[in-house]
């Protein structure tokens, strides 16, 4: 019986290879070539460490997938692109097919399905403000009338131009390139609050020298669902990566990983960002899927 | 196969407007940043090119490294350095007193700075070209320097370079397109985020291109007017 | 007072800036030889007896001269890579973020080298293409021999001045996700909290650069200031 089982087990071990390959995966095995995006500073996500190398936890999820696709479509020598995307260019250029996959904290939005697929969730995330302590910002509501820096084309940014509007509120955008130059718009004290989500708010404050002087408040005010971003009706690759992630995620090493990126010293400074994994996070590790907030 | 779908431009943006009303938006920033840098840099750059022909070799020299280093540092540096840089420097009062300036304010005066360098070119060679005969006429009929500048070289000299001063009218409202690195939501930065909350990205670039090209003609226009209306008969203004 | 300190400068960070300037240099290269080509092509077809050559040549000009060049490079940077890729048939694993910055910037620098060529054109006298096709040359063979040899010598300062403008304008290929001379320097200063340094470094290194290639220029003999009011209205007209 048991030799049957074993052998009935490998056939339907056998991943799409035996059908003809679709979509990205096609555009892979004819070229030899898997271009990911990466972004500079999106911690402890995907950014640049000392060495302008690019490191971070859902880095290390597309590299497991890239090995995946490897070993399922019989590629061991496959070439590995890696270029710089930031928040505002990285659905066009998924659009485009000048990324094939990108994996670095992007949120599962439904307005974002009309235009790009997503993956399962990698990890929950929820958006707050940074602010200095002496800048009177408690509440979320406080920031009228100030002005708050926000990534362009974050989810955070649509959000906060909407609740301009709703609230009737007069706020003043600073739109900036990437999380590094909003945080830096807050140090130089051009902007008085950041608004971001919590991890990259956390990590980039771990890392700042002054960090006493900052306080990570207000009421969070989104909940959001991380995953890797790719191109839409493509469901053989699709399919691909949600098994990666998925085994990854029963099978513990997603656990692995979080420590190591969440709870112990990270480039390019060592520091520790202390955040245990949440109760949504170990129910999301048991029941791999795919669902977004909105 | 890409859908078109030339509607979003009266669509509403969530945010209380159109996306037609967001370009407008845009294209008003680029026209009121143009025009109000190239005053600017009209007066300076006329100030600046006078003092680089002056006898006095200590003013030529400033005004010589005004120019020199201005128009040798790409215009999207200058306009990181004034954001980022010129603040540091200052006093600590002063440094946050413009940081909290509105960027559009900083952002034209940096365009302002940047342009009245090459026109201060425009306007040296402008009255360089008279260096001969006209100064020298001028001199010998009584005129002392000041009045032979004003009376005589500066009148001539600005109908001279009226081409070259009209096509840099046009660049400066190219120019400004730099300034949307820092956030500014002019009419580059608004076609961006137009593809950003729309991801109809050859709607959205085509609006703004053909914008840019109403511009343009807009500008030329009103160039040529001027040029007619200060027309000197007889004066060859450029062969 | 600000606190500088330009220790980042060094280890890791200049290969990096390195490789910024290398990107830098090979675009100002690149879309000088291919502008030139190009913008010799548009100004001998707008001289053309075909009446849609020319106007077609004309309004390629116009058009690359209205736009901003961050309008440019987004265009061929968000929306055409692939239609690039499939018109040049270049291969995928070309990286398509140059090849989209190369093309951008020659066919912009082109609209601006034909008027440069134009008027280095209208510089050379009349009579020297008479001649030439008194003496039975065809039109083109007399542009390529006699008219265009000329004019490049004439207009060997403008072309210059519009090279070292090229090479400041390279720094715009920030807006699409290539790291040039100064998108290095910029990045380095966020991510290490050392911006203004590198700010001063980046702005003094094109100064540097700039200046020196200027003063080359002015050495090739300035066109005087006839010869460019000429150059600009013929530019203009």
């Amino acid at each position: 019986m048991r030799p049957i089982l074993a052998l009935l087990a490998l056939a339907l071990a056998v991943p799409a290879l035996a059908e003809d390959l679709e979509g990205t995966l096609k555009k892979v095995k004819e070229h030899n070539l898997i271009v990911i995006g990466y972004r500079e500073s999106s911690v402890p996500w995907s950014y640049l460490d000392g060495d302008q190398k690019v490191v971070g936890y859902s880095h290390e999820v597309a590299l497991k997938i890239v090995d995946a696709i490897k070993a399922e479509l019989k590629m061991p020598d496959l070439k590995l692109r890696e270029i710089p995307i930031n928040a505002q260019n990285r659905i066009s250029l998924m659009q485009n097919g000048t990324i094939d996959l990108e994996c670095n904290g992007t949120t599962n939005t439904s307005e974002r399905r009309k235009q790009v697929a997503f993956s399962n969730t990698i990890a929950f995330t929820q958006t707050q403000l940074l602010t200095k302590k002496k800048s009177g910002i408690k509440e979320f509501e406080d920031i009228a009338g100030k002005t708050i820096a926000v990534t362009a084309g974050t989810t955070s940014e649509h959000y906060l131009r909407k609740y301009a509007d709703e609230h009737k509120v007069k706020l003043n955008i600073l739109a900036t390139r990437d999380h590094s130059q909003g945080f830096l718009m807050l140090q130089t004290g051009r902007a008085d609050a950041f608004f971001m989500d919590r991890d990259v708010l956390g990590s980039l404050l771990a890392r700042a020298q002054d960090k006493a002087d900052y306080v990570i408040t207000g009421q969070p005010q989104t909940k959001e669902a991380l995953a890797c971003m790719l191109r839409k009706d493509d469901p053989q690759f699709k399919a691909l990566v949600d098994r990666v992630i998925a085994k990854m995620q029963t099978s513990g090493e997603a656990a692995k990983m979080y420590d190591k990126w969440f709870m112990a010293p990270i480039p390019p400074d060592g520091v520790v960002l202390d955040a245990p994994l949440t109760k949504e996070m170990k129910e999301l590790y048991k029941h791999p899927n795919d669902q977004s907030f909105d | 196969m890409y859908h078109w779908h030339w509607g979003i431009f009266l669509s509403p943006t969530g945010t209380g407007e159109t996306y037609l009303g967001w370009l407008f938006s845009g294209l008003g920033l680029t026209v009121a940043l143009g025009l109000v840098a190239w005053l600017l840099a009209l007066v300076l750059g006329a100030a600046v090119g006078i003092a680089r022909t002056v006898p006095n070799r200590v003013v030529r020299a400033l005004a010589g490294a005004y120019v020199e280093v201005l128009r040798n540092v790409p215009l999207m540096v200058q306009l990181f350095t004034a954001y980022f840089v010129v603040p540091e420097l200052l006093p600590p009062e002063l440094g946050d007193a413009v940081k909290r300036m509105n960027p559009v304010a900083q952002q034209f005066l940096c365009l302002g700075l940047y342009t009245s360098a090459r026109i201060a070119e425009q306007v040296r060679s402008g009255i360089e070209s008279l260096a001969g005969h006209q100064r020298s006429s001028a001199l010998a009929l009584g005129l002392t320097l000041p009045q032979a500048y004003r009376h005589v070289l500066l009148p001539l000299a600005f109908r001279i370079i009226l081409p070259p001063l009209s096509s840099e009218f046009m660049t400066v409202f190219k120019n400004s397109a730099v300034a949307s690195m820092i956030g500014l939501l002019e009419l580059a930065a608004q076609g961006r985020q137009l593809v950003d909350y729309t991801s109809q990205p050859y709607e959205a670039f085509i609006a703004v291109t053909a914008l840019y090209l109403a511009l343009n003609l807009s500008a030329l226009r009103v160039m040529r007017f001027v040029e007619a209306k200060t027309r000197v008969p007889g004066f060859a203004t450029a062969k | 007072m600000y606190r500088f300190d330009f220790s980042i400068l060094g280890g890791s960070t200049i290969p990096v800036l390195a490789d910024g300037m290398l990107v830098t240099l090979e675009i100002t290269a690149t879309a000088l030889a291919a502008g030139m080509l190009i913008g010799a092509a548009l100004a001998i077809l707008r001289g053309s007896r075909w009446r849609a050559a020319a106007w077609l040549a004309a309004a390629y000009v116009n058009l690359f001269r209205s736009v901003p060049l961050v309008m440019v490079l987004l265009w061929f940077f968000l929306v055409v890579p692939q239609l690039l890729q499939s018109a040049l048939g270049l291969s995928p694993s070309v990286d398509v973020r140059m090849a989209s910055a190369l093309v951008a910037y020659s066919l912009f620098e082109a609209a601006y080298f034909s008027e440069i060529i134009r008027a280095g054109i209208a510089s050379v006298p009349e009579g020297q293409m008479d001649a030439a096709r008194a003496l039975g040359m065809p039109r083109l063979l007399a542009m390529r021999l006699i008219v265009l040899p000329q004019a490049l010598r004439n207009m060997a300062p403008m072309v210059l001045t519009q090279a070292i403008v090229l090479f400041q304008d390279t720094a715009l290929v920030y807006v699409s996700a290539l790291a040039d001379f100064f998108g290095q320097a910029y990045g380095i200063g966020e991510r290490s909290g050392r911006l203004v340094e590198m700010l001063l470094f980046a702005g003094a290194v094109y100064f540097a650069i700039s200046f020196s290639l200027s003063l080359a220029a002015r050495r090739l003999g300035q066109a005087s200031p006839a010869v460019r009011g000429t150059a600009s209205a013929a530019a203009r007209g």
